[in-house]
C-alpha cells in the first residue's frame, strides 16, 4: 500500500453557492446612488434692493392652486413653456447698431419680448397649494429652455453641446490646459445666455 | 472512414466548474465598490417626480438630504397623514429645521461647508406650502443651494 496517494480533490462547486449568497446579500442590503436633481440658487436673505426692470424683459410665470399655467397673463399648456421660454430669452429686441443689440439671437426681435438674454428674467410665482410635481415640471421645463439655449450656441461655436462640454469638464481625467480651456468656454456660453430665474415670494390672500 | 467513429458511445467530460466561484466574486467585488450602503431609513413616502433636464449631483458627501412625504407604514397612526420633514434620522418640526441643518452642516469636513448642497427629496403629492417654508427657513442660515431630486423620466407624467 503506497503511502503517497494521491489526496481527493476538494470539491468546489459549493463555493459559488457561497458566494451567491454574498452577492445577493449586498445587493439587497444596498443601493446605487442614483442622486440628480435641478439646483437652483435662492437669494440671500439681506438683499431688498430696488432694481427696475422693464415689462417686456420680466417672464411671468404662474402657477395657481389647482395647478393651471399661466404665463405672460395667458393660459398655456405645460408642453408649450419650453418653446414659449425659449423665444423670450433669444428674441433680441433690439434692432442692429443700437445699445443692447444682441448679435446672436436668432428670435423674432418681438416689441413685447426681451430686449437680450442678458436683461431676460423670468419670474415664477407659485401659490401655496401649487402641487410640488407640477412646480418640478415647471422648473424642469425652464431649465430645459435655457440648455436649448446654450447647447445651440455651444454648437454653433465650438462644435460641442454646452452638455458636453460640462461632463467632460466634471470627468477627473481631462488635461489641466483642456480643462482650463472648457471652463472659458463654458464661463463664455453662461454669459450669453445667464440663467436669471426669480421666484416671487407668494402673498397670502 | 473507421476513424470518425471512435468516439461515438463514449460520454463528454465534465465541464470544470471550479473557475465559476471566481466569476461570482467578481460581481461581488464590482457591487460591493460601485454601491452604498443604505444607512438610513426613510420614515416617509417617497416617489420623486419625474425631470428630463436633472445634473448629476457629482458628490454625495457635501449634500443634507431632507425628505418631505406623509408618513408611511404603521406610522400613519401615530403620526397621522399631514407631511412631515425628515433630515438625518429623525422628524424635524418646520421651526427647527434650521438649527438642524446647521448641526448637519457643522458635521461635514471643514472644506465641503461652502459647496455643501440642500437636496430636497420631496414626495409628488405634497403641497408647495412646505417646500417654500423649508426654503425660507434654510435661508436663514444662509444655505442657498438647493437641489430639487428628481428621477429621469417624463416631466409631463407628474402633472397627471
Amino acid at each position: 500500500m503506497s503511502r503517497f496517494r494521491q489526496l481527493p480533490e476538494v470539491n468546489a462547486g459549493s463555493m459559488a453557492d457561497i458566494a451567491f449568497l454574498l452577492l445577493i446579500f449586498f445587493l439587497v442590503t444596498a443601493a446605487i446612488p442614483t442622486d440628480e436633481g435641478l439646483l437652483r440658487i435662492s437669494p440671500p436673505e439681506e438683499n431688498r434692493s430696488k432694481v427696475e426692470i422693464r415689462d417686456r424683459n420680466l417672464f411671468e410665470v404662474n402657477l395657481n392652486p389647482s395647478g393651471e399655467l399661466m404665463v405672460e397673463q395667458e393660459i398655456l399648456k405645460f408642453s408649450e413653456l419650453r418653446e414659449a421660454a425659449v423665444s423670450f430669452i433669444d428674441n433680441g429686441g433690439i434692432s442692429a447698431g443700437n445699445l443692447g443689440h444682441c448679435a446672436y439671437c436668432s428670435g423674432s426681435g418681438d416689441p413685447q419680448l426681451s430686449e437680450n438674454p442678458q436683461k431676460a428674467i423670468i419670474a415664477l410665482q407659485v401659490s401655496r397649494e401649487t402641487g410640488y410635481s407640477k412646480y418640478v415640471t415647471v422648473q424642469n421645463e425652464l431649465q430645459a429652455a435655457y440648455n436649448e439655449l446654450r447647447n445651440n450656441a455651444s454648437t454653433r461655436l465650438y462644435g460641442i453641446s454646452f452638455q458636453a462640454m460640462k461632463t467632460e469638464y466634471s470627468n477627473s481625467n481631462a488635461t489641466p490646459e483642456r480643462k482650463q480651456d472648457l471652463q472659458q468656454k463654458i464661463k463664455k456660453i453662461q454669459e450669453m445666455y445667464p440663467q436669471k430665474l426669480l421666484e416671487i415670494s407668494t402673498t397670502n390672500f | 472512414m473507421s476513424s470518425f467513429k471512435t468516439n461515438r458511445g463514449s460520454k463528454l467530460p465534465a465541464i470544470s466548474t471550479a473557475s465559476l466561484p471566481d466569476i461570482v466574486f467578481i460581481l461581488l467585488f464590482f457591487f460591493m465598490t460601485v454601491v452604498t450602503i443604505n444607512d438610513q431609513q426613510v420614515m416617509v413616502q417617497n416617489t420623486l417626480p419625474n425631470a428630463t433636464e436633472a445634473e448629476r449631483l457629482t458628490k454625495k458627501d457635501n449634500n443634507i438630504e431632507v425628505f418631505i412625504g406623509t408618513p408611511k407604514g404603521a406610522q400613519v397612526a401615530l403620526l397621522g397623514k399631514a407631511p412631515r420633514i425628515q433630515l438625518g434620522k429623525t422628524f424635524v418640526a418646520m421651526d427647527q429645521v434650521a438649527s438642524s441643518a446647521l448641526e448637519e452642516l457643522y458635521s461635514m469636513p471643514e472644506h465641503l461647508r461652502n459647496s455643501a448642497v440642500v437636496s430636497i427629496k420631496a414626495d409628488t403629492s405634497i403641497k408647495m406650502g412646505i417646500i417654500l417654508d423649508l426654503k425660507e427657513q434654510l435661508r436663514s442660515v444662509n444655505l442657498l443651494k438647493i437641489n430639487y431630486t428628481t428621477v429621469q423620466g417624463d416631466v409631463f407624467q407628474n402633472i397627471e
